[in-house]
């Protein structure tokens, strides 16, 4: 008897049965080590066993996308004993950690920097591109370097008033009116405003992204643009 | 018989009962015998019982008479098996003849949580057998943790030849390879969605198996699949399904895939974004796709999901959807409370919110603030280990019982909990239903009083008089449970884990909630004594489980034999030889009309003998044992039998 239960050793920790997923199974190891039914956390309920099994996800390491959780568990100091099933949270909810990616170096976050690249899209193009503001020193230039890239719009009737049209408010209720396309951005705080209605530098600073939008389709931002114009003036 | 066409045609198309006694002659003489009053009763009844719905209400109606219990038999055309051990197949299908629609639940949910064997059970060949037999228009299938098998879903296919609906949630026993007999198979099917399911890669290219002609598929949901899937077969999929309104994508579909199915399809009410993240980091200056204009697109959608590796620039892609939004899942995205805050703040109608701790209180905050309407919200743990760092609290709690007066549901995964942030809740939000605390620290206190949370809990029960489900977690004594049995009326399922000091806590529980019907246990100090306190009850509920307590196999052994009708399971882990417990590792019993099932794990078998691990002296027995890996499943068969 000894011997048989010795053969059988490996698996009493590592519950996983081949073929316990149902059929297909053999050979596939991330598949059977999944961990997402079945036994695959056994952790003597009473006695702490298996140090590294601590967070219970020892099996899961099988997955290619947890190479990254293999490395965070390693850096942790061991925790109290972990017990199966505990905490009630089911086993492919448990990789999170591990599958998120790390923002990328396309994120323009750091403040003083020497660039400020934001997105730029247009409604009904495909494609967005991304502009560095810090190249621009006037409204005016990126409008113009705007509509070299995006050479089938135009931006408005700006005219060489440009920036005072915005301010104005019946020229803006034109503007809106109107199919021409008007370019909005989006600043720190999340809310979409009308380019134009700030000095440059503080547009820089504060432009996350920019989207060229239908003028029918701005009008809902032009009352708090205004407000916004009246309380800063 | 020709007799039945005088009768006049009712919507149950169903036999009629070999009581009538007007019977006439052939169709030859125009002689019109009126029916008996039995029959005209019969008649009218099912004319109204097609419109009971209500399966609590069509039970009620059955049991009036034998009349009302047959006629209702007829025309039940949605059947809700809770537990498919409760009955067996053949007596389903000998009393319900006409079931367009079927829902069958398998394994209980603390399966779900790696606490009962692999193959313990839920096999849905014996209810497909039987059903292939008597329900070949069945439209709609649903299953919950049921084992399934490729075959199954083969037969099933072959068997049900216009079923339009395939749901499969926590699910597992079958791979892509069964999918692929689905797609070609089920000419008809509308709705087929995998929710959570385990499902095997046999690398089968099961995309490609739809049939090439325009689908009448409304809802696709796949995103559990841990699979590589065709990409271009299913684009080509959702081009010629005009009808598609849920569409949930799993893992392997990047963002760019993403747009591709979605300017597809801008019909889309409900989407599951998949990765949502790019096959390749997008350099500097390079082009990329406007994923905004196509949310922007989709003016109907009202769902959104997936965010499976979501890298969080991405996030605001989704601004243009987000003012319409009743449901957003960010259960999957790692995200923090700056990254949420843009998105959240749109979403002015949201009512269903899923997300992880990692937007931390301010994250909650924010939700309170701008979610004026939720009703439900699920906070789930980046880290689910016991001693981890806690980025929600108390104080998230509080802000959403404050901001969110309409919530009705709440899960929530916290480091640190009190007792006053719980009391809150349970005075602002009166409309809860479902109230659902996991306190990952065992035994742990209020935080600031280090009180046990009793009163917490307590108050839940006591204010919120619409709670129907309820889960308990943290240090809690006897007192919590009396609160509960004196306040917990309307109760009917509820989970202790790690909880409560004597056998009264259950008694409490056992004695004062009348509507008890799912109770599962477990490391909590409950003995005998507190199982003998159900007996009055158990019948009643649909189980009760209780694992790592301190019942004894003697325990067991009484409630089998007073209760004939329930089926008792027992599992105890094998043991070392200088191992001894005096008590089950676990009990799992449930009320059943056709005794114990005939598939318990291949290790136990002759009824009437208890396999109790290495005590067992039968060769025969301990070989079965030793192929089991590590549990011994006993089952006590009611004493008729024995």
């Amino acid at each position: 008897m000894r011997s048989i239960m010795g053969d059988y050793e490996e698996t009493e920790l590592r519950l996983g049965l081949p073929g316990a997923g149902g059929g297909g199974n053999e050979g596939e190891t991330s598949r059977n080590n999944s961990g997402k039914r079945g036994f695959s956390e056994t952790v003597d309920l009473k006695l702490n066993l298996n140090s590294n099994n601590s967070d219970g996800n020892q099996v899961e390491d099988m997955k290619q996308k947890n190479l990254i959780q293999a490395s965070t568990d390693s850096a942790k100091p061991p925790s109290k004993a972990q017990v199966v099933g505990w905490p009630p949270v089911r086993s492919f909810r448990k990789n999170v950690l591990a599958v998120q990616k790390n923002t990328t170096a396309t994120d323009d976050k750091s403040g003083g920097s020497s660039t400020a690249f934001v997105k730029v899209s247009v409604d009904g193009a495909p494609y967005l591109r991304k502009v560095d503001l810090k190249m621009y020193q006037s409204y005016q230039q990126l409008y113009d370097a705007l509509s070299k890239m995006f050479s089938s719009f135009t931006i408005g009737n700006c005219g060489s008033q440009g920036l005072k049209d915005f301010m104005n408010e019946s020229k803006l209720i034109d503007l809106l009116n109107g199919s021409d396309c008007v370019p909005t951005y989006e600043d720190k705080d999340g809310d979409w405003m009308l380019v134009g209605d700030v000095p440059w530098e503080m547009f820089v600073d504060a432009c996350k992204r920019l989207r060229i939008m239908k003028g029918s389709e701005a009008i809902g931002l032009a009352p708090r643009t205004i407000e916004r114009c009246k309380n800063r003036c | 018989m020709s007799e039945d066409e005088e009768l006049p045609d009712l919507g149950g198309g169903s036999t009629r009962s070999s009581n009538s006694t007007a019977v006439s002659g052939g169709g030859g003489d125009h002689n019109y015998v009126s029916p008996s009053p039995d029959q005209v009763l019969e008649n009218v009844l099912e004319n109204v019982l097609c419109f009971l719905t209500s399966r609590r209400d069509r039970n009620a109606a059955s049991l009036v008479c034998k009349s009302w219990y047959r006629a209702e038999a007829l025309t039940r055309s949605e059947l809700f098996i809770g537990n498919c051990y409760s009955v067996s197949p053949r007596r389903v299908t000998n009393r319900f003849r006409l079931v367009k629609a079927i829902a069958i639940k398998g394994k209980p949910r603390f399966s779900d949580f790696s606490l009962l064997p692999p193959d313990w059970g839920a096999h849905f060949g014996p209810w497909l057998s039987a059903m292939s037999r008597s329900y070949r228009a069945l439209e709609k299938l649903y299953l919950k943790r049921m084992s399934v098998t490729d075959d199954d879903l083969s037969f099933a296919a072959q068997s049900f030849p216009i079923l339009k609906e395939l749901v499969m949630v926590c699910c597992e026993g079958f791979g892509t390879g069964g999918l692929a007999i689905v797609a070609s198979g089920c000419r008809e099917i509308r709705v087929l969605e995998l929710m959570d399911s385990d499902v095997g890669d046999d690398e089968a290219d099961w995309i490609s198996c739809f049939p090439d002609n325009v689908t009448c598929l409304e809802s696709f949901v796949f995103d559990c699949v841990e699979a590589p899937i065709n990409f271009e077969a299913l684009e080509r999929l959702v081009a010629r399904s005009p009808s598609l309104k849920k569409l949930r994508l799993n893992c392997y579909i990047s963002i760019g895939q993403l747009y591709r199915l979605m300017i597809r399809a801008p019909q889309l009410t409900h989407l599951g974004t998949g990765s949502f993240s790019p096959l390749e980091i997008v350099a500097q200056g390079e082009q990329e796709l406007n994923y905004f204009s196509a949310f922007a697109a989709c003016k109907s959608l009202i769902c959104l999901s997936g965010f499976r590796e979501i890298i969080p620039d991405y996030l605001s892609a989704i601004y243009p959807v987000c003012g319409n939004l009743t449901s957003l899942n960010l259960s999957y995205a790692n995200i923090n409370a700056e990254q949420l805050k843009p998105v959240i703040c749109l979403c002015h109608k949201l009512q269903t919110f899923w997300v992880l701790d990692s937007v931390s209180d301010e994250g909650l905050q924010a939700v309170s603030a701008a979610c004026k309407d939720l009703r439900e919200l699920r906070v789930f743990p980046v880290q689910a280990l016991e001693d981890a760092e806690g980025p929600v609290s108390e104080v998230g709690l509080l802000a959403i019982s404050e901001g969110c007066r309409k919530l009705q549901s709440i899960l929530y995964f916290c480091q640190r909990m009190t007792n006053a942030a719980v009391v809150a809740m349970s005075k602002n939000c009166l409309d809860l239903v479902v109230f659902r605390l996991c306190i990952m620290g065992r035994h742990r206190p209020d935080h600031i009083t280090g009180e046990p949370m009793d009163e917490g809990f307590g108050a839940i029960v006591k204010n919120c008089k619409k709670l129907t489900r309820l889960a308990v977690s943290g240090l809690l004594t006897d007192r919590a449970f009396s609160y509960i049995g004196q306040y917990g009326k309307l109760l009917r399922t509820l989970s202790v884990a790690f909880a409560g000091n004597t056998d009264l806590g259950l008694k409490y529980l056992l004695e004062g909630c009348p509507k008890l019907q799912k109770l599962e246990i477990r490391d909590s100090p409950f003995g005998d004594s507190a199982l003998f306190a159900g007996l009055h009850h158990y019948y009643n509920m649909r189980f009760l489980w209780m694992s790592s307590c301190k019942v004894t196999r003697q325990g067991c052994e009484e409630i089998a034999r007073q209760l004939p009708g329930l089926v008792v399971e027992v599992i105890t882990r094998d043991r070392e030889e200088n191992e001894t417990s005096e008590y089950v590792d676990t009990l799992y019993m449930y009320r059943s009309l056709d005794g114990p099932r005939a598939d318990a794990p291949r290790l136990m078998v002759r009824p009437s003998l208890m396999i109790c691990g290495k005590h067992c002296t039968s060769t025969e027995c301990r070989f079965s044992i030793a192929r089991s890996l590590d549990f011994t499943l006993s089952v006590w068969v009611p004493c008729i039998s024995r």
